[in-house]
């Protein structure tokens, strides 16, 4: 189990600091948002596809929250660019660990897998698999 | 109550009977500053449930037996400390155990807030209404068609009793209120709101979840009609805690559950209700925790209320003026000197639960988030804060210890 100076190593910090595509695109193919009501962290994601209607060409976050949900989403942005929607879909909790490098706490981990999941339900909504206005984590 | 006149708590002494206190993580002693969520529990309380167990344990009430006897004797008699320990005079018929604070609150609301508010009738809460009060009377008052009003928090984290002046009125059934807040650590007048309720034939139920562990308490002094708090905010096992009610309005109002214990007289058709307070507590109840909650009361007791308020404020006022040394520490509630055992505070770009968590690493344990009062926090205008809450066993080193880690969280997200 990670302690607090193994979750807070300096990539972590330099997400959070420097957030990799933050802000909003015009125009998406979809778009999505999210919250962890216990935390109040907030991610909302805009995805671009290709002409394909499946390859990720573009994704952008914006949001609000502790270190562990805003660089875990600046991240995920980096690792999606250009894959799949149904490589997206595939992404599981494990995945969101190990971008982030380190084990967290299991009280932290919905922050760890926000961003992921908002991708992933917005991706559903827009196949018309799933109809929610906002991605909420349970407990 | 001056905290000078009172002879200090022997803290060393106090922290020997809790083991727990002793334990390391990563080669760090806990440093437990989480009291507000929960306390530890002392070794003579672990040793009266223990000994429950071990020599006592039966069923209350039903059994002719010499262990069901004796059961039902330390059961009956624990209800009678309890009312004794805040100032009830009416002993164990003024004094229903329930699962806590919570409990006691939805026991309330159901038996007689169902049953006598109706529509237009208004249910007058303060803003700073912990989640157990708040949204109990919110959906209560939503299913009888009543209206639930809320008395404003000042910006110094004080009740605003002018405006519970102004929203009181014929109208309102039931003020129900906070005694101490777990969130800004204030101290309600909860006895001026009292007399207010009973100006306009309105009840009050006063939530003193953070009182009763902190303070000399006198329900009869304060003159509630309903005063609730939990046994494992006070030394006491999870589980467990009291309901105060007037004896009238308990002998007056409906029973919450039904089932066993709660009866007198049951045939096909109908059923009479047994004694206070047993009626409102159906089925086999909490014996060991309620036991184990009159062993607590008497722990408090030897160490007297009266010292352990004073360390209470000594340690709150010694943590806010080491936290206000911080430009970028925000510390809400009131001033050091006015105030319960308990900060909350948030530090300019960290959030709470990286805060935790980096406390965390130095075995300093506080909670982050909303302590369950969210529209306070929406109020403070911020999502989660992070507390730090004392109690008996802590000491100045430990504010230090805290002091220290947070300057590490400060550090690494400066």
């Amino acid at each position: 189990m990670g302690t607090g100076s193994d979750m807070y190593r300096q990539q972590i910090l330099e997400h959070y600091r420097n957030p990799r595509n933050y802000g909003e695109i015009e125009d998406p193919s979809f778009t999505h948002e999210g919250e962890n009501p216990m935390c109040g962290d907030e991610i909302a994601v805009d995805v671009v596809l290709a002409d394909d209607d499946e390859t990720i060409e573009q994704v952008a976050f914006r949001g609000d929250g502790c270190a562990i949900s805003q660089a875990s989403a600046s991240m995920f942005t980096e690792h999606v660019q250009g894959k799949t929607v149904d490589e997206l879909m595939e992404l599981d909790r494990d995945d969101a660990m190990d971008l982030l490098g380190v084990d967290i706490s299991p009280m932290r981990v919905k922050c760890a897998v926000l961003a992921e999941k908002v991708a992933q339900d917005g991706a559903k909504i827009h196949r018309g698999e799933l109809d929610v206005d906002k991605t909420t984590t349970e407990d | 109550m001056s905290t000078q006149d009172v002879e200090p708590l022997n803290v060393e002494q106090i922290r020997e009977d809790f083991p727990i206190l002793q334990r390391e993580f990563d080669g760090n002693q806990v440093v437990y500053l989480d009291n507000a969520a929960t306390t530890q529990t002392p070794e003579p309380v672990v040793d009266t449930i223990c000994n429950y167990y071990r020599q006592t344990n039966a069923n209350v009430h039903r059994g002719i037996h010499h262990l069901s006897q004796e059961a039902s004797i330390a059961y009956e008699e624990a209800h009678d400390r309890l009312a004794e320990f805040v100032g009830a005079s009416g002993e164990r018929e003024e004094m229903v155990f329930t699962k806590g604070t919570t409990e006691a609150l939805n026991l309330v609301a159901y038996a007689w807030g169902l049953n006598e508010l109706s529509e237009g009738d208004e249910v007058v809460l303060t803003e700073m209404e912990h989640h157990s009060s708040l949204v109990t009377w919110q959906q209560i008052a939503r299913k009888v068609g009543a209206e639930v009003r809320y008395v404003r928090v000042d910006d110094d984290g004080t009740l605003d009793v002018d405006h519970a002046r102004e929203l009181i009125s014929e109208d309102t059934e039931m003020v129900s209120a906070v005694h101490v807040s777990n969130t800004l650590g204030a101290v309600n007048p909860v006895g001026e709101l009292a007399d207010l309720a009973h100006d306009h034939d309105a009840l009050i139920f006063v939530d003193g979840a953070q009182a009763v562990p902190t303070r000399p308490v006198d329900v009869e002094d304060i003159d509630a009609d309903f005063y609730a708090f939990s046994g494992h905010k006070m030394l006491g096992p999870t589980g467990v805690g009291g309901l105060y009610g007037k004896k009238h309005l308990l002998e007056e109002m409906e029973p919450f559950n039904y089932g066993g214990e709660m009866i007198l007289r049951v045939t096909k058709e109908d059923a009479t209700w047994n004694d206070l307070p047993w009626k409102f507590e159906a089925g086999t109840p909490l014996i060991a925790q309620g036991v184990a909650l009159s062993a607590a009361a008497d722990y408090l007791e030897d160490l007297g209320m009266d010292r352990v308020q004073a360390h209470e404020e000594e340690m709150a006022e010694y943590a806010y003026d080491r936290l206000t040394e911080f430009e970028d520490v925000t510390v809400y509630g009131p001033p050091g000197d006015d105030r319960s055992g308990l900060v909350s505070f948030t530090i300019d770009g960290v959030h709470a639960h990286d805060l935790a968590s980096i406390l965390n690493d130095h075995a300093v344990a506080i909670r982050a988030g909303h302590h369950c009062t969210q529209p306070l926090h929406e109020k403070l205008g911020v999502a989660a804060t992070a507390r730090a809450s004392f109690y008996v066993y802590n000491t100045r080193e430990e504010v230090d210890a805290l002091i220290h880690a947070i300057d590490d969280a400060r550090q690494i997200f400066a």
